[in-house]
Formats: C-alpha cells, structure tokens, sequence
C-alpha cells in the first residue's frame, strides 16, 4: 500500500508543489530584512559589543587595575599593567584588548568591581587589520567618553537584575 | 598522652597541648587569624571558636587546653554559628578593598570569609579609618584600616625578632599597629611581619601593586646571602623576579627568612646588570657576542701560559657562587696547571691550610643549635651576618641556654647575655687563652696550651665557669673571627675550649657555599700540590686573574692591595652577572646569571647540599656561569670538561652521601708565636649586612635601610676626647697609602683604642685591611675632603 501512495507522490511532484507554496507564501509575506546601516535591530541592554572604558563624572577613570578581568577572561584578550600613580592610587598603565581573540562572552564587565570596563552597543567597528582591532588603553577610553550616556542608561536598566 | 575526639576523629595528642594542635594532627582545619604555631598564643581573634561537648559556650580552639575524653565540633550549628557572626563582626570594619589589595587573592581573611562567613554584611553604618604609618622602607603600612588586630606582628617582634618595634596603642574601636613615635622598624627579620599578616595591612613595600597573587609561578630556590641556606620560593612573572618568600624546612629556616633574602631580588632587576660579553679595546668596552669574547679570553691565558707559566693565572671567587661553578673554576684552573685559586676573600690567616681533614663548618647541625644549653660566640656581628641563627640562638637562649660572647664590639643581640668581654682584636686571643686557663683550673685538668703565664680576668672566669657547668656546649666562630690575622690561632683555642667543656666547636660559614667551595677544591691546597692563597696571590701579583662574582674593591680583605694587582695585571677577566668597578681594570666582561637564573647546589654551613633549578631564564646574553666555564675549558681544548647539565658537574664534583666525613675543624696540635700588640688605633671592620654581595648592594629598597646608611668612622668616648673630637666632626680616616673623610660618632660598645668602620662598601673601598692600624687625624678646613679624596686616588663612588 505504501509502495503505490509514493509512486503516484513522485508521479504528481506532490513534494514539488509543497516546496512552490512555501516559496509563494514567503513572497507574500512581511519583510523583516532590515536595512542596515540606513535601519538597524532593536537591542537589548545587555547587548555585548565593542569594549569600552568609564570614567566618573569628575573625570577620574575607574579602572582600579584589579586584575579581575584579565584573570577570568576564557580567551586571554586581556593585558594589563599596574602601577602606583603619583597620588598613591593604583591605576592602569597599559589595558589592551586584542578584539581578534575576545568572544564577547561578557564575564569581564560580569567581574569588574567598579564598572569600568563594559561592552557597549557598538558592533559594527571595524580595522583594515589585525593591529586595528587592538585596543589599546586610551581607545577604549574614547569609545567610553563617546558613548557615556548610552552605557549609563544601559547600567540602570540592568541594575535591577544584578 | 591524652585522648580527645574531634568531629568523630579520635586523636592521641600531648599533655598540654591545645584542642587547635590536636586538630592539626586529627587533619581538621579551624579557622583562625591570630594563632600561628611559632607565636604565643593570644586568642584575640575569636575565629577558632569550637563547640565542645558539656561546655555552655563556644571555646577557643587555640587556647582550648586538650583534655581527656574531651569532644570537639568544628562544624556544628553552634560553632558555625559563632564563627559566622565573629567573621561578620571582623568584616564590620574591614575595608571592601579587595580589588586594589596586594593581599588579594592569598589572603586568609578572604578565604575563611568566603569558607565561613555570611553572604552579605548587614551594617551599614561608618567604617574605621585608621591612618597610614611610616615605618621604613619594607613594609608597607598605607591601609592600616585593614587591620583586625590579630597582634601577630607585635608577637613575632617581642618574640622572634626580640625587639617589640610594632605595638598596640590605645582601647576598643581605636586601638591600632604602630611604631614608637618617629622610629622605623629595623629588624633584620622584619618582612616576615608581611607574610603573617593575615590580611592586607601589613605588606611589601617593594613589591606594592607589581602583581596579583594569581599571576605569579612559584619556583623553589636557595637563598645566596648567608650560609644559613634558607629555602625560598622565588615568584616570577614574565621571567622576571617580583617577590620571594620562605618555603619552610624546619631544620634550616623554620618558616622565617631574613630580609636580606626576601628583598634583595631587586638586585637581580637592577640597571647594572651585565647583558653582553664586553672586550675592552683601546681603553674603549665594545659588546661582542660569546664565541668571540672566549676565544680571547683563552687566547689571552693561553699566552700568558706559554711567556710566564700557568702559575702568573690566578682565581678568584665569592663564597655566594654554586658549588658547581666553583667545581670547574678550580678544575679548570688545576687543568691550565695552576693551583691558585681560592674563595676565602676576607680571610687573612692562611696558616692552617692543608692542617685541617675537610672543611670547616658549623660542627652540628642547625636545628641543633636550640638544645644547646652554653653557647661562646667568639668575633661575631651575629645578628647581621647570621640573622636567623641568632634567632635560633635567641629561642634557646630564651628557653634557658646562657649565651657568652668574646667579640671585638658589644652589638646589641636582643637576648640575655650571661658574660661578654669585650675586647681590642689584638686582645682576642688572648682572652681564649684566660677562659681555657680558668677552665682547666674549673675542670682540674692540666690546660693543653701553654697558658702558665696568663693572667685570667674575672669575665673570663666567669664564662669558663659557665661554660664548664653546661651539658651541651656550642663555641662558635663568627666571621669576625675568621677574618682574623690570628684566626687560626683563635680556631686552635677555641677547639681547645670546646673540649675542656665536651663541648663542640664550629664556625659561622662566611658565604652561603663556605662549606661547599671548600669541598669543591676551590682552595689552593690540594694534596701535594699548593699554590697561592688568596693574598699571597694579591701580595705577589700576577699576570691573569680570574674573578668570579667578585668585585675586588668590596670583597676582599685587603681592598688596597687587591685593586693594586688588578691594575697591574695584564689581563682580568670578570664573570659578573653585574657591571661594576671592574670596568675600569678588566679586559673581559662575561655576563653570568645570579641564582635565580641557573641551577646549582649550595651547601650550607651545616653541610646540606641544596639544589636548586633556575627560576627563569637569564636576561640578555647572560649565561650560567657553569656553562661559560665548561665552554672556555672546550675552547681551550682541556679534557674532562664534558658536562650537559650542572647536576652531572655536581655528581663528578662532589658525593652526596660522603659530605659529612669531608667536614672537619679539628686542627692538630700547633705552635703559636707570641702575639705581637698593635701598636696605634685598631680597626673593627664589619661588612654591613646588605653590602655582604653583589645582588644585595644593588637592592634598592635595602639600600635605603637605617642599616645601609652612610658609614660612620666610631670610636670611644675616650678616644674622642684624646683626639679632641666632638661628635659629628669630620675626621681625616687613613689606612695605607689612602685616606677618606668621614663623620666620627661615639659609640661606648667598642674597646678603647679600636676604630669601627665598615669595610665592603663604596665609601672605604679605597683603605686597606679590615684588621690592622688605622689613623685618625681631625679636619680642621672644610676644603679638605676634595683632597681627601684627591689622596685617595681611586673613583669607588658608585653612581
């Protein structure tokens, strides 16, 4: 019985026309193909983007040079030098993110103690090569000067789940 | 013995021991900050609190004496009870600074926080600000509000250092650490004090924000500076040393090191250190690479082999080099056919060489030295030459031994001592002589040595009879003592002394490889064969030297006279892991690696041979120096010179299980001439406790020590006023054909008639011999120290 329904499925192209309709029905259909960059997804808060650097609003940058991020990063993009400034504080000397190995997996802005280092909602940077993707310390210090506002409202959105 | 169960474990443990010692041997882990099992115990911390059975309330474990039947809870609901809520009153205070802590990530209030406290803090109000103190130049006191009062650093102070430099003051919520108004703690031993801290309140100076914890490799290694042989852990990032800290080995260094071992690593960082092999030409240095450099150093010894003989070659070495360099210095030398070769740099009594059966040591060993119940040290800066020694002695003194000391300078030693003569150097022997008079009269026995004429004094009376009531007598030897122009003769007495009492004799090794050099044959005795000492080849100079790790302006007994034959030498050769004076007289400079960048084998003054692996590998172009001394046999075509690895160098150089019959101190019966008194003052040279060797002088945060101050010219009272000085005065130093200027201080703790003045340090690396006649003369123009200097003929300031 089964052996003659598929001689007369393969005889009608029955599997043909299922695969026309699918088609005719997509061509019907609401686009949803954004037209980037002209349109652009909704993102979410807790997007992980490009990395970048924060500092209060006096100015002072945040990085305390803990170490965190660098111990727990899974793809070792992380490199960091510390140092005593002048004042006695611990700060930063070198902080590189060699964006070619990061995952963007997110457990660095996860560890830091004082959020100074955070991914933003920037995705579509780019380099022409592979040094351009290395980050250095006062990169990513401009990413986050550039887009404060938006990583500040992104934190206080979050801040109820944390 | 008492039985006592703990968490269901039955343990046998002594009488009078502690609930927490009985734990440790039951392999149960309680919690606690302030006990630390070679402190007293204090019980301030309240961390360790345990549940025992039929007790109302929780006990301190530490301070919990065990008894019978008793049983113990670690981890029941009443105890993690109690220990949650004094973990939450600790953290009450303690900063949440963990972040930027140099403690963080090995700190045991982190750790027993995460293993017993709570989740979340429920106070909210204002924290304790304590303020920063200034203490000195190794700990770093800048975040005292981190500290929970657990008084370990007083107790180690009180109680192992013997000097109380840190203390409580004041009550409740404002008592804090600190140190006596304006005063800095000096210890020698005081970095331990960091790693007791069990938070961040207390840490290194140094090493402030270099590195986290978890970033570090921890590679075993030997400590270089004192014959001690303290076994270290060398931490290393980078291939680079950032911190060392004890490993402990109870029979070396329990689990303390001295300071000079954990902070002298910056040495191995400094700007100084020699990267390139270096030929001087015309007057000028140029870098050359390896085969280059020792090609001309072959060519140029094997030149002078051919025109002069092997016996114009001579060899140089520092006690701090491995036993395996040592090994193929001497065997190279002995290959080119020379035997001059010597590692006693800042000995001046050669006479008992080739008497002795093996090589002078400590004659027991080390943990030994806390059941002696006498001690006589004799010429010794015991507290900064053998810092934890004399923390040995200091324990066993506390613990009922009577500590006797003959020395040429009454240093402050922290401990109770019995009976001290102190005496002009000229005057040492003949002291030995009144205590081995008084003894054989004491013990009724004819004296082995003619001391009929002697007149003994009443402190020499006194120690014979000290001495002569002990069970377990020690006489030691110090450095001072060996350096002695009648060292051998003090020896002879002192072994004389020691056996009147049944007591053994020993020595204070000079350098962390004193026993292993002599074992290595770097010595110029060996058999038949003899050749020159390490003055005598200074006295008649040659034509080559070779200098291993040595710098003859500060190593030597007799600098004037080593810099002398250096200049007058045709060639010099320096393996040097350092730049230094030598570039002004050498030909060659090969760049070896330190400690931390080679392997090699110490033996220490008790005869344990340690090896030890390098730690990271050496910077630049620098080679171990085994390496470079094998390659420059090969180059000048020496057979027996084979070796792939040190430990093959060790195994050919030295059997492991016969060390203990190649030592010996014994020395056969001698004929002394009469002593010849000094006429004039007498120097009293120390070597200050961070200029011993090259990696120390160049450490900087020691180099600013109280310890490494500019030298002072000291004198008595009474020669200050002879002299018609005042102190603070400038006082023209003179000594040979050189003299300096200086600043004269009084000190009451010399004899009279003796002028203390370190030797090994920049600023009298001109003068001549560590003992002798010295000249003191007032300045009375203040144009007169350009002079001074213009005299002295010879640029040693370092830069």
């Amino acid at each position: 019985m089964d052996k003659i329904k598929e001689f007369f499925k393969t005889f009608l192209l029955i599997e043909l026309l299922k695969g026309m309709a699918l088609t005719g029905r997509y061509m019907f259909a609401r686009k949803i193909t954004v037209q980037f960059p002209e349109e652009k997804t909704p993102q979410s808060f807790r997007f992980r983007g490009l990395h970048a650097q924060r500092r209060y609003a006096n100015g002072e940058e945040r990085c305390i040079g803990c170490k965190l991020c660098e111990a727990v990063c899974p793809a070792l993009a992380i490199k960091i030098e510390v140092a005593e400034r002048d004042d006695g504080t611990r700060r930063t000397t070198q902080y590189d993110i060699d964006l070619t190995k990061c995952i963007f997996c997110g457990f660095c802005e996860e560890s830091c103690p004082v959020d100074a280092i955070v991914e933003t909602r920037v995705f579509e940077y780019h380099g022409e090569s592979r040094e351009d993707l290395y980050y250095t310390k006062p990169m990513l210090l401009a990413v986050g000067a550039k887009h404060e506002a938006q990583i500040a409202k992104d934190r206080a959105a979050d801040a109820k789940y944390r | 013995m008492i039985n006592i169960e703990i968490d269901g474990k039955l343990v046998e443990t002594a009488k009078g021991s502690t609930v927490m010692d009985a734990a440790h041997k039951a392999g149960v882990y309680i919690p606690h900050f302030c006990y630390h099992k070679k402190l007293s115990i204090s019980a301030n911390c309240r961390m360790c609190l345990v549940e025992v059975e039929k007790a109302p309330k929780p006990l301190p474990a530490c301070a919990t004496p065990a008894a019978e039947g008793m049983k113990v809870h670690t981890h029941s609901e009443m105890a993690a009870k109690a220990q949650k809520g004094v973990m939450e009153f600790l953290l009450i205070n303690h900063p949440l600074d963990c972040p930027i802590c140099d403690q963080g990530g090995e700190c045991q209030l982190q750790d027993v926080a995460m293993g017993y406290g709570g989740g979340a803090s429920r106070y909210t109000e204002e924290k304790r600000v304590v303020s920063p103190k200034q203490i000195g130049e190794l700990i770093s006191t800048n975040e005292m509000s981190r500290c929970i009062q657990c008084t370990r650093c007083v107790r180690f102070g009180q109680e192992i250092a013997g000097v109380m430099e840190l203390g409580m003051a004041n009550r409740s919520e404002f008592s804090q650490i600190m140190s006596f108004v304006n005063s800095s703690v000096d210890s020698e031993l005081s970095g331990n004090m960091i790693d007791l801290c069990p938070v961040g309140a207390l840490t290194s100076k140094p090493f402030r924000y270099t590195a986290r914890s978890w970033e570090l490799s921890r590679r075993k290694s030997v400590s270089p500076h004192d014959s001690l042989g303290s076994n270290l852990a060398v931490h290393v990032k980078d291939s680079k040393v950032l911190r060392v800290v004890p490993v402990e080995n109870e029979q070396v260094n329990e689990c303390w090191i001295s300071d000079k071992d954990r902070f002298s690593y910056e040495g191995l960082n400094s700007a100084e250190r020699l990267t390139r092999p270096m030929i001087k030409q015309d007057n000028k240095w140029i870098e050359v690479d390896w085969p280059a450099a020792l090609e001309y150093v072959a060519n140029g010894l094997s030149q002078i082999t051919r025109s002069a003989g092997a016996n114009q070659i001579a060899a140089l070495a520092t006690p701090t080099s491995t036993f395996e360099e040592l090994y193929l210095l001497q065997k190279l030398m002995r290959a080119i056919g020379s035997d001059n070769v010597d590692y006693r740099l800042r000995q001046s009594d050669f006479s008992a060489d080739g008497m002795r059966a093996g090589s002078p040591w400590l004659g027991m060993s080390v943990a030994s030295l806390n059941s002696c119940d006498r001690f006589l040290v004799i010429g010794s800066f015991l507290r900064k030459d053998h810092p934890l020694i004399a923390q040995r002695i200091r324990q066993a003194v506390k613990s009922g031994a009577q500590f006797n000391f003959v020395h040429s300078s009454d240093d402050e030693l922290l401990m109770a001592v019995a009976n001290k003569e102190i005496v002009a150097p000229d005057q040492l022997v003949s002291v030995l002589e009144q205590i081995l008079k008084a003894l054989a009269i004491e013990k009724k026995v004819v004296a082995p040595v003619d001391v009929a004429s002697t007149t003994t004094g009443r402190v020499a009376i006194d120690i014979a009879k000290n001495l002569a009531s002990g069970k377990q007598v020690g006489i030691f030897l110090g450095n001072f003592a060996q350096q002695h122009p009648q060292a051998v003769r003090l020896a002879y007495l002192a072994e004389q002394i020691a056996i009147l009492s049944t007591g053994k004799v020993g020595y204070f090794g000079e350098g962390a490889n004193s026993v292993g050099a002599h074992l290595a044959g770097a010595v110029p005795f060996s058999g038949k064969h003899s050749g020159l000492n390490a003055t005598a080849m200074l006295e008649s100079p040659r034509k080559a030297y070779l200098l291993l790790n040595v710098e003859p302006e500060l190593d030597m007994h007799n600098p004037q006279l080593a810099m002398r034959a250096m200049k007058s030498a045709d060639m010099v050769v320096c393996l040097s892991a350092f730049k230094h004076q030598g570039l002004d007289y050498a030909d060659v400079m090969l760049p070896i690696a330190p400690f931390t960048e080679t392997s090699g084998t110490f033996i220490n003054t008790e005869g344990r041979a340690q090896s030890f692996k390098g730690a990271t590998k050496p910077l630049g172009e620098a080679r171990p120096a085994w390496k470079v001394l094998r390659v420059l046999a090969n180059v000048l075509d020496l057979p027996g010179f084979e070796f792939d690895s040190s430990e093959s160098v060790r195994d050919e150089g030295l059997d492991l299980s016969s060390i203990a019959e190649r030592l010996d101190n014994h020395l056969p019966l001698m004929k002394f001439s009469a002593v010849t008194p000094v006429l004039g003052m007498q120097r009293v040279a120390d070597v200050p406790i961070y200029a011993t060797d090259a990696v120390v002088r160049r450490a900087t945060a020691l180099q600013k020590t109280n310890d490494a101050a500019a030298p002072f010219v000291m004198i008595t009272s009474v020669d200050m006023h002879k002299l018609g000085l005042q102190p603070g005065d400038a006082v023209k130093v003179t000594q040979g054909s050189a003299c300096v200027e200086l600043s004269v201080r009084q000190s009451e703790q010399l004899a009279a008639g003796t002028v203390r003045l370190a030797a090994g340090i920049a600023e009298t690396a001109m003068l001549g011999a560590m003992f002798g006649t010295i000249e003191l003369t007032t300045v009375h123009s203040t144009k007169q120290p350009e002079h001074a200097r213009q005299v002295a003929g010879s640029n040693v300031e370092r830069t």
